[in-house]
């Protein structure tokens, strides 16, 4: 190993970044990371396209004639059942992304390598949100991809309304993220997740708005619709279902924030080294 | 033992730190040393000593529930960002990502400690260059052998030229000459950076002369000093026969 003489560490110091720069670069490079990972697992991306593609091509063309969907905001006239799961299948994507982005934060802490991140001088909560925030965007990339194969066959949404849809699937992803990151925080072996997230993923599915309207669910039972009412789920599907026609839910957006606030807070609870999940569990060892 | 005094003279200043997970026992006891600038100081101790531990107290991923930490004079819990970036580390365990290229490795552990793009390509570069890995920074680290992912880490610690280098028993599953190149190289680095150097292990060959020593057994500082004070201390002829002294007279 050859040796050379260190650059003047005065130097050093006058060329970092200061103010939010190194803020920035920071997001900027565990989004990078992230987005490079999820190009290495290509099977990861088809794995999460299939699995909505399967309901909208499969279940909903059976379901179609079963399950007739009245006029309700914010469709203004009938649709087809395929029109009405669409957003309950992005809120299914980023469902699964959200779980399996906290999945690879309990292999990090198993391997190792969210050691690095947690290492690093900017604060523990804002190092978090980056990687939420990376995780989302790589969800709402193959959310896109799926909207654009559901245009392919007809399933359409106004054109603004793939735009306006962009800020509720960033909410509705870091809401679910964060739940997955919180529990991730509280869960020790790879394997465990795996039973967490069945009785997490499912329940929250098929007890929302994502397939059935609400009001159909009322009719089988008060209970069921009052469980899936306060799902936060279900504020996620329809915070994207109005934003997919240009329109804002407040009672959703409302929901949604304040489940994410929720979820952020217990899993920085979770982070924290003073009381969480390193200290108890003995993983920095 | 006489109370550590913080301050620019010393790189790490660890004071009255106890630990323990849960309610079990104690895995780390009224811990207190210093490492001053630009020295080597090995913390030595067998296995269980409470070695990782603390290394996991001082890279704040724990946080001790007595005593304080300073590194650089920066107290970790009140300025945790300014002491956290005076300080590179290297896990006992590769915490490389093997899926990504070393230049891939090195970009994001860059980001992570705010370095612009220019300037970490050129940091990366350099210390690639020093390492002797330059050739190989476009390659994937799961193609790597054991001693250059160290190298790696040891290249990533580096980046943001830290006044501390936190090691964790580096050298651990390496095969002697690897073993004997990391140890060579970290010992340069402190003599001609000044570079303030915390190296644990169990090891006593990796010590070298003029080392300061701090010997850990059962969770509590067993011996602090050079090695000469340390022989003295235990009236041993050879720093092996005093690092078992000290460290069997620690079991219970």
């Amino acid at each position: 190993m050859s040796l050379s003489l260190p650059t003047a560490r005065a130097d050093a110091l006058a060329e970092r970044p200061s103010g939010v720069q190194p803020w920035l670069l920071c997001l900027r490079g565990i989004c990078w990371r992230e987005f490079l990972r999820f190009l290495l697992q290509r099977g990861r991306f088809f794995a999460a396209l299939v699995r909505p593609l399967v309901w909208l091509m499969i279940f909903a063309a059976g379901f179609r004639s079963v399950l007739g969907v009245s006029i309700q905001p914010p469709y203004e006239t009938y649709i087809l059942y395929e029109v009405y799961i669409m957003p309950g299948l992005c809120g299914m994507i980023l469902l699964f992304s959200g779980m399996q982005g906290s999945l690879s934060m309990v292999y990090d802490q198993e391997m190792g390598s969210m050691r690095v991140l947690l290492v690093s001088p900017l604060p523990r909560w804002y190092l978090l949100i980056c990687k939420l925030i990376a995780i989302v965007l790589v969800a709402c990339l193959q959310v896109y991809v799926f909207l654009g194969i559901g245009w392919l066959f007809g399933i359409r949404a106004p054109v603004i309304g793939y735009v306006t849809v962009f800020p509720a699937l960033m909410l509705a992803g870091l809401m679910l993220s964060a739940l997955g990151l919180l529990l991730s925080s509280f869960i020790r072996q790879l394997e465990n997740f795996a039973g967490v997230m069945n009785f997490i993923i499912f329940p929250m599915f098929f007890a929302s708005s994502a397939l059935y309207p609400l009001w159909r669910m009322r009719e089988s039972s008060v209970l069921l619709y009052q469980v899936s009412s306060a799902n936060p789920f279900t504020h996620a599907v329809e915070l994207i279902r109005f934003a997919l026609y240009g329109q804002v839910e407040p009672m959703a957006l409302a929901y949604t924030c304040l489940w994410t606030a929720g979820f952020l807070i217990v899993a920085m609870y979770g982070y924290n080294p003073a009381r969480g999940f390193m200290a108890r569990t003995g993983k920095g060892t | 033992m006489s109370s550590p005094q913080p301050g620019p003279q010393n790189a790490l200043v660890i004071e009255g730190v106890s630990f323990a997970y849960g309610r079990g026992r104690r895995a780390l006891d009224d811990v207190s040393f210093r490492v001053p600038a630009g020295s080597f100081t090995a913390l030595l101790g067998p296995n269980g000593a409470g070695k990782t531990t603390l290394m996991s107290l001082v890279t704040r991923l724990f946080h001790s529930r007595g005593g304080s930490i300073a590194v650089n004079g920066f107290d970790l819990r009140r300025a945790s960002r300014a002491a956290l970036a005076a300080m590179g580390v290297v896990f006992q365990r590769l915490t490389l990502d093997l899926d990504l290229s070393v230049q891939q490795n090195l970009r994001y552990a860059a980001s992570l400690q705010g370095l612009g793009r220019a300037r970490a390509e050129r940091r990366i570069g350099e210390e690639l260059e020093r390492l002797g890995v330059a050739d190989r920074r476009r390659a994937l680290v799961r193609t790597l052998s054991g001693g250059l992912r160290r190298r790696v880490e040891l290249a990533r610690a580096l980046l943001h030229e830290p006044r501390l280098l936190i090691l964790d028993e580096p050298t651990v599953g390496l095969d002697i000459d690897s073993r004997r190149a990391i140890v060579e190289h970290v010992h340069h680095l402190c003599q001609e950076r000044g570079l303030a150097v915390l190296w644990t292990t169990h090891l006593i060959d990796e010590v070298w002369p003029g080392d300061q020593l701090v010997i850990l057994g059962d969770g509590r500082v067993r011996a602090v000093g050079p090695i000469a004070a340390v022989m003295a201390q235990t009236g041993c002829g050879d720093l092996a026969g005093a690092y078992k002294q000290l460290t069997t007279a620690a079991k219970p």
